[in-house]
């Protein structure tokens, strides 16, 4: 386990990650242009989409059936566990509480990369298909915390507030599902996962050198930035509280074994399992936070974004993935 | 020059409520809108995120009327929960009727 460690905080993910939140906690001025971190994000996402798409197109429809019925199967369940958690145990609002379980009910594309990349390099690449999995995880989750959000709230939002006045009214589902549909990352990871299938292994040859020469590099300097971002809200857990910190710890865990145990028996390899439990453990920064902020207002971003981006996802590249790995392996025999 | 007064609605708040600040004054009347990215500091101390867009300025010349109706929906829906703020000035304009 121990080497498993240090292979993953000596890659050059982690410590571009450390190094950026490094420069943030020591006030270095650094900062990358707005317009690289979305140029970044977009190369990412269209490069993971493609890949995933032309894996895809050589996979049959058994070997991929299994696993993406218990990846709905996890984005139905973590974001009602950690709802659950949030409300009983941690006394949150119910804003609060859906708000933060629809982050971690879907999924972070970066946590999925950084999980692919590290069980490649110990030599147990994960299925071709995965990108297709990441896809039908990125929206259930929030979609299932907003609803869950919406019908407890319903009664209140009847009612007019002790100052007379009325709640925000909400906004309609139909309104909320196009907005995680079209988003961004979604049309180029389902975008890409169809350009990939349909140009297939001698369609993707030319610009494979693009896509895949330039990758590793375009992570890690998306992960510098990842790092600058995290740190900004280091100051920011505060005011969170001790509970959210332990949440952002432990409810990664607790989704990134069931992850991994529903990988290993749908049949997934150790590298499979390991990033399914990764996705699982991983909360979305991406997709979520406008969904969330547009649907339910009332809950508060800074609990959501700190526990996201400062707690699970620090942890997740650090620690969480050696873990899922290691439990994978187990599971393996 | 003949000027006819008008109103100047500004809304500063968060980027992410671009489209939707964007129906809600169409939907009052205004006929037209300046937007601009901006950012700042105030009352709700930090902005969102830098994950959830800069701030942005909306600008709108409307009449006294539909300012006034802006700014209670304004009021009702986005001050309690949102980082918004607006106001109004008055403004002279020519060619008052490409606004109203």
């Amino acid at each position: 386990m121990l080497e498993v460690l240090r292979i993953n905080l000596c890659s050059p993910i982690s410590l571009a990650f450390v190094l950026g939140l490094f420069a943030r906690i020591i006030r270095s001025e650094l900062s990358l242009p707005r317009e690289l971190y979305a140029s970044l994000s977009i190369y990412l996402l269209l490069a993971l989409g493609l890949k995933g798409g032309v894996e895809l197109s050589h996979a049959s429809m058994a070997e991929l059936a299994w696993p993406a019925i218990v990846t709905l199967l996890l984005g139905v369940i973590t974001p009602c566990t950690a709802y659950l958690v949030l409300r009983r145990i941690g006394r949150f609002s119910i804003a609060d509480s859906a708000g933060i379980a629809a982050h971690y009910g879907s999924v972070s594309a970066v946590t999925f990369i950084a999980a692919q990349q590290f069980v490649q390099t110990l030599g147990f690449p994960a299925e071709g298909f995965m990108p297709t999995l990441l896809t039908l995880l990125e929206s259930p989750g929030i979609h299932v915390a907003l609803g869950i959000g919406a019908v407890q709230t319903a009664r209140l939002a009847s009612q007019p507030r002790a100052d007379g006045s009325h709640p925000v009214e909400r906004r309609p589902l139909k309104e909320v599902l196009h907005e995680v549909l079209t988003a961004r990352s979604m049309i180029l990871l389902v975008g890409g996962l169809a350009c990939g299938f349909v140009m297939g292994e001698k369609g993707y040859e030319p610009v494979k050198p693009f896509f895949e020469g330039m990758f590793k590099g375009a992570l890690t300097l998306f992960l510098l930035e990842m790092g600058l971002a995290a740190g900004a809200r280091l100051g920011d857990l505060k005011s969170t509280g001790l509970f959210l910190l332990a949440f952002g710890m432990i409810m990664p865990i607790l989704h990134g074994s069931l992850g991994v145990f529903l990988g290993h028996w749908a049949g997934l390899s150790i590298g499979g399992a390991t990033v399914l439990g990764a996705m699982a453990a991983s909360a979305s920064y991406i997709a979520a936070p406008p969904a969330v902020r547009m649907t339910l207002p009332e809950a508060n971003p800074t609990l959501y974004l700190t526990a996201a981006l400062a707690i699970t996802f620090p942890f997740n590249i650090v620690l969480g993935i050696p873990i899922y790995f290691q439990l994978a392996r187990m599971l393996a025999g | 020059m003949h000027t006819v007064p008008l109103t100047l609605l500004t809304i500063i708040g968060e980027g992410l409520l671009r489209e939707r600040l964007i129906t809600e004054i169409e939907r009052a009347g205004a006929k037209g809108y300046t937007i601009t990215e901006c950012s700042g500091s105030g009352s709700r101390h930090r902005r969102v995120g830098e994950l959830l867009g800069e701030n942005m300025k909306l600008e709108c010349v409307v009449s006294p009327e539909v300012a006034d109706k802006l700014l209670g929906i304004l009021s009702d829906e986005y001050f309690p929960h949102f980082a918004v703020i607006a106001y109004l000035s008055p403004v002279s304009v020519i060619r008052g009727d490409k606004y109203v």
